[in-house]
């Protein structure tokens, strides 16, 4: 019997090879930031891991490569990334010598390299089986609890970014906090605002044009502008009006931030609910108006129903584009994860950069996975009841 | 008057622009009351011109690297060959707008050091999404009658895909890089925290010196670029998407 290669599978062990032999596990450092000293896998970590490691590695690759089922693909796929991070942890305690609280450890490119070709293989295994939405969020919560169990273990701890969050464990969760406030805040401040306008722009016909139009316009202000030009109105507001000091309008910090991030998420919300209004099938609105629905009845029983899913779309972009553009926030002292990032690069600790990077990633990541499900769940009802 | 309304506003807009650039210091009674009395109230820590052009020059070349690669991924994963990628390479996509900018442009840093660099990075990479995007829709959306058809008078794949299918995806594609351009546009003044000459160098200054002129002469030049690029880009793809009509 000829063996047939999965071509995916042939990429996947070249990576794997390359990251696993060819490039470096590991950084070690004498403290934050000076250059490091970088090890393969078999100096990083003690021989019976590296050893282990490699095996696995090995083992996984050749699953990559052959004409497997899927789930098999999955299994060794999760089982990598699992191996990998408890690897790194280890690496983490193996490199720092004793008692030394200046060294640093993190991950070098191959170790990267690794991540990235076994996330792909899991991402390939997870499209060919073509979970329903509810598994999809089950593997989110599942890859979720694995993190967390890997964070509130300890077998971190070890690593230069951990170091970096033991530091400012404290700062770190308020700047979350800001960063999900920012972001979903001002998301829902979008959709209150907004849907009422698509519904508006879809009803009367001559506001549509001018309304996208300006809302368009906002898009193409740089994001470090917008924040920086509604400094002044707002402190102009805190100035003047009376009470709004009090409600934490200032200049500079998140009035501002909150504001640029709603007016960003003005138009794919207004935008889809136009879209998703005109997308509504002429018959279902005229059979509605048939049976003697009013207007209310119908855009609250009919059209908004079955435009939902492109109206959730629309909100799927915001959300993800909010957690990114959040950490742009930090620019004019409005908080979030941005922090650590422009903190990091100030200072050239890298470290420090991923402290805030990571976690805005991680994110954007899950609160796409969530809403897409959301979509498909919605999108499936909607078609359902138009075949019934 | 509907007709060249929108034409002269954009003309206008343009020469303002160019105005701008070339003579900013004919500008400033306009952006005088904006500042403290002693402060500038025109960009001072360099020439505007060369920044913008500087701009320009790094979204160029991100969008066109990333279009040369987009467009030859897509083709790729729509040949026979690379079809066990298509499913795939639809999923990275979702994944990798959840990506933010900033996070990039912050990841490039250590692997290739501050400057323009990391700028080019992030910008090719964010640059790629909306192209890949838009050239797979349009390679896998072709009429299959006329692909039939070019098949049935003899044409090799490599002449069915030079001569009948990009020419047809043409409009499309352009549609993704025109998307792309304007992210890039607005992106590439977060490259300034990483040190990359652009434009964002002036919105930065204004924000350090708390100087809202500066901050308003950079996001305005981004956005009269963005909107002027985006017309023009999107009056191409018009024209592409009329010819391939008429064919």
């Amino acid at each position: 019997m000829r063996i047939r290669f999965d071509k995916l599978g042939v990429v996947i062990a070249l990576l794997a090879a390359y990251g696993g032999l060819g490039a470096y596990f590991a950084v070690s450092k004498p403290n934050r930031i000076v250059q490091g000293q970088a090890k393969p896998i078999l100096d990083a970590l003690p021989s019976w891991a590296a050893w282990a490691l490699l095996a696995l590695l090995f083992v996984a690759a050749v699953a990559a490569l052959l004409r497997t089922s899927a789930w098999i693909k999955l299994v060794a796929a999760a089982a990598t990334l699992l191996a990998l991070a408890l690897a790194m942890g280890l690496t983490g305690h193996f490199l720092t010598p004793a008692g030394n609280t200046y060294a640093r450890v993190s991950p070098a490119s191959g170790f990267w390299v690794l991540l990235f070709a076994f996330a792909l293989l899991a991402a390939d295994a997870i499209t060919r089986l073509k979970p329903p939405p509810w598994m999809r969020v089950l593997f989110l919560i599942l890859a979720a609890a694995g993190v967390g169990g890997l964070l509130v273990s300890g077998s971190w701890d070890g690593l230069s970014i951990m170091k970096e969050y033991a530091g400012r464990a404290d700062v770190f969760w308020v700047e979350a906090g800001k960063h999900v406030a920012l972001a979903l805040g001002s998301l829902v401040a979008a959709v209150a605002i907004g849907l009422p306008l698509g519904i508006l722009c879809h009803r009367v016909e001559p506001l549509r044009a001018s309304v996208l139009n300006t809302l368009n316009l906002i898009q193409t202000i740089p994001s470090i502008a917008l924040f920086g030009i509604l400094i002044a109105p707002l402190g102009w507001i805190a100035a003047t009006v009376p009470g709004a000091a009090a409600l934490g309008i200032r200049g500079i910090g998140a009035a501002p931030a909150f504001v640029a991030l709603f007016l960003y998420s003005l138009l794919p919300v207004v935008a889809n609910t136009v879209i998703g209004l005109s997308g509504v099938p002429k018959d279902a609105v005229d059979a509605a108006r048939g049976i003697g629905m009013t207007n209310r009845q119908r855009l609250f029983k009919i059209e908004f129903p079955l435009a939902l899913p492109v109206i959730l779309t629309g909100i799927r972009i915001v959300l993800v584009q909010n957690i990114g553009l959040a950490t742009i926030a930090a620019l004019i002292g409005g908080g979030g994860f941005g922090v650590f990032v422009f903190q990091g690069i100030g200072q050239t600790a890298m470290d420090l950069v991923l402290l805030g990077a990571v976690p805005t990633v991680a994110l954007s990541f899950a609160a796409a996975v969530i809403l897409d499900a959301l979509i498909e769940l919605n999108s499936r009802a909607v078609n359902g009841a138009r075949s019934a | 008057m509907k007709v060249w309304f929108p034409f002269a506003l954009r003309a206008l807009l343009l020469f303002l622009l160019i105005a701008f650039l070339l003579v900013p210091e004919s500008f400033e009674p306009l952006f005088r009351s904006l500042v403290q009395p002693n402060a500038p109230a025109i960009y001072n820590q360099g020439s505007l011109l060369s920044l913008t052009l500087l701009h320009l020059k790094t979204v160029f070349f991100a969008t066109l690297m990333a279009t040369i690669i987009a467009v030859l991924l897509a083709i790729l994963v729509t040949r026979p060959f690379g079809s066990e990628f298509l499913p795939l390479s639809r999923s990275l996509v979702n994944i990798g707008q959840t990506f933010p900018p900033v996070a990039v442009l912050a990841l490039a840093v250590p692997a290739v050091g501050f400057g323009e660099k990391p700028t080019l990075i992030a910008l090719f990479l964010y640059g790629l999404l909306p192209i890949f995007e838009n050239t797979l829709t349009a390679l896998t959306n072709l009429p299959q009658s006329v692909i039939e058809a070019a098949r049935g008078a003899g044409m090799t794949g490599f002449q069915r895909l030079m001569q009948i299918e990009l020419p047809l995806s043409l409009a499309v594609i352009v549609g993704g890089i025109r998307l792309s351009v304007v992210i890039s546009l607005s992106t590439a003044t977060i490259g300034s925290t990483v040190a990359a000459k652009t434009l964002g160098e002036v919105i930065i200054a204004g924000l350090q010196s708390n100087n809202l002129a500066f901050i308003l002469q950079g996001g305005l030049i981004v956005g009269a670029l963005a909107v002027l690029i985006y017309d023009g880009l999107s009056a191409a793809e018009s024209l592409l998407a009329r010819r391939a009509g008429a064919r």
